[in-house]
């Protein structure tokens, strides 16, 4: 046998070895994955009314426009990730920028502390939340003994109110995840950068959004982009924070907390199954994560 | 000058104590809660009272506690094992067998991760339905094994293991397998450490999937407990709260052993 072959046979093997190691998760992902992907795709063109299941091409895409439930679903989602996302992330890189300075004590406990909302599960948080803001709760006991407030402010009972809580509870939870992203990144910039920049008399401030923001842009339009899409995808938070749970009649007060997620939930399990609707919704969260994912790249693509 | 720059230092401190406080007193005030009564919780109470035990009792009685936490122990430690084993040697698959169209296949996989679970829901329901695997664990578990993450996680490390030990061993009469078994993985185990913190989090913490296969209330794990504890007409927030600590207890126990591969794992998606 000549070298030739024996290495001709080498490479055909390690095309084997090749199959075997990935076929398991390929299998597992072509059915788990790469088939519900497509099937939801061709579900949104059905309506189902329990078993019978009717092609209607895009009725369903078109009933999305004048479905109150759906534009309220899509209205809440969206007010809660222009507002909570850019104060989570601003508060994430003040934090971070702070705790980059190595003339601050105790900076490992500060990072770890901040960082421990990240390790409890959605769920324990959330119901946590919803006992720390009951009406007759925590945060009113507190706030009225500190005569900062003389009623209990009606948290998770009025509309805006659920809203501002869904928001500190996130931004409780999600912080300190953050934080830590910009942390790491933050110790690659060599000190001489703001040493340099004192000589020529930055103050921290200007330092902060002349220095730290610049570099750290590809990681916070990274983190925003990820923060939109778990926002886009919100379900164990709302779902909990109603008073009821799964089975309420409203997520929130007047469906203030009802979210993308959630209405497709809604659609499939609490009211009569359409899961053909249910998937156009879903293709709703699909599109705007394709265009938001491709934004990204292009931002990212932009910087190298 | 000098008080400015002392003055700043303050603002500073105050800043990051105010945030420790905030993030961590949540944490204090569940531990609290676990020893008092459900009045109490409510209002506030903060400082330990004598119920725990009776907290206990009340969980591990009214509800079937006990078997609970063995479902979402069974779950979590089953996904675990089966998500490290299948996804590390697909990654080591695509990384050290490459071939084109072994990449295109690795791309396609890449790009699906973008895909959120709710557009996965549906057709994943039916199917689990058909299979028969309804109200199973091996429902949950089979599905989330093949996790498109941590393949990408473990191939972003296998690129900085050295090729030349694995020739060595080929050289040496070793089998592609055993490479892997016993080279391979011995020596990565900080990486496998990051992607089991990962992969236990996100399987102990599951709700929405769960929710949706587990029907009843003997199958159910510790995260649909809670949920359906604390949605209760009467809910009994001292037991509720003991029950969030033994739910949210692990995780922590994990955090602070393996600190150092947890942070590892969660920002492994962006390392290059």
């Amino acid at each position: 046998m000549t070298g030739a072959t024996t290495g001709r046979s080498f490479v055909k093997s390690n095309n084997l070895y090749g199959w075997l190691f990935i076929s398991i998760a390929v299998i597992l992902l072509a059915a788990f994955l790469l088939y519900p992907i497509v099937y939801s795709l061709y579900l949104s063109t059905t309506s189902s009314k329990g078993i019978v299941q009717n092609f209607v091409g895009i009725k369903n895409y078109v009933r999305l426009v004048k479905d109150p439930m759906f534009l309220l679903a899509l209205k809440n989602t969206f007010t809660l990730f222009i507002i909570q996302v850019p104060i989570m992330l601003f508060l994430a890189l003040i934090l971070a920028s702070l705790l980059n300075d190595k003339t601050i004590k105790f900076r490992g406990l500060f990072r770890t502390g901040i960082f421990l909302p990240a390790v409890t599960s959605l769920v324990a948080y959330t119901i946590l939340f919803k006992m720390m803001f009951a009406l007759d709760g925590f945060i009113n006991t507190a706030l009225m003994n500190l005569h900062i407030i003389k009623e209990p402010i009606p948290w998770l009972l009025d509309p805006v109110w659920a809203k501002i809580t869904i928001m500190i509870a996130l931004t409780w939870r999600w912080t300190g995840y953050n934080m830590v992203f910009y942390l790491s990144a933050l110790q690659n910039i060599p000190d001489e950068i703001y040493e340099a920049s004192e000589i020529d008399g930055a103050s921290k401030v200007q330092q902060f959004f002349h220095i730290t923001i610049p570099i750290l842009k590809p990681l916070i339009v990274f983190t925003s982009i990820m923060s939109t899409i778990g926002t886009l995808q919100l379900f164990d938070e709302p779902m909990n924070l109603a008073q009821a749970g799964v089975t309420s009649a409203t997520t929130g007060p007047g469906n203030s907390l009802l979210t993308l997620s959630v209405y497709i939930y809604n659609l499939c399990f609490k009211y009569m199954p359409d899961f053909g609707y249910a998937a156009t919704v879903s293709y709703v969260i699909v599109f705007i994560v394709a265009i938001l994912t491709m934004i990204q790249f292009k931002v990212a693509g932009d910087k190298s | 000058m000098k008080t400015r720059n002392i003055a700043k230092k303050v603002i500073v401190y105050v800043f990051l104590i105010s945030a420790f406080v905030i993030s961590v007193f949540p944490f204090y005030w569940m531990i609290v809660g676990m020893t008092n009564k459900s009045v109490d919780v409510i209002k506030g109470k903060m400082t330990f009272g004598t119920q725990l035990i009776n907290n206990l009792i009340t969980l591990f009685t009214s509800f079937d506690m006990k078997g609970i936490l063995l479902n979402s122990i069974k779950v979590s430690a089953l996904t675990v094992m089966g998500t490290l084993l299948i996804s590390s040697m697909a990654a080591y698959g695509f990384q050290i067998f490459s071939s084109p169209a072994r990449e295109k296949i690795y791309n396609a996989i890449l790009l699906s991760m973008m895909i959120p679970f709710a557009a996965l829901m549906i057709p994943l329901f039916r199917l689990i339905v058909k299979f028969g695997l309804l109200n199973k664990h091996i429902g949950l578990i089979l599905t989330s094994i093949a996790s498109v993450f941590i393949i990408f996680f473990f191939r972003q490390s296998i690129k900085s293991f050295p090729y030349e030990i694995i020739q060595a061993a080929r050289v040496d009469g070793a089998g592609e397998f055993r490479i892997f078994f016993t080279i391979f993985m011995p020596s990565m185990r900080s990486t496998y450490a990051a992607a089991a913190i990962y992969s236990f989090m996100n399987s102990w913490n599951a709700y929405l999937w769960p929710l949706i296969v587990l029907q009843t209330d003997e199958k159910k794990t510790v995260t649909l407990l809670i949920s359906s504890m604390s949605s209760a007409y009467t809910p009994q927030y001292g037991v509720i709260m003991t029950a969030i600590v033994i739910a949210t207890l692990p995780i922590i126990i994990v955090f602070f052993t393996f600190q150092r591969y947890f942070v590892q794992g969660m920002l492994g998606s962006i390392k290059q």
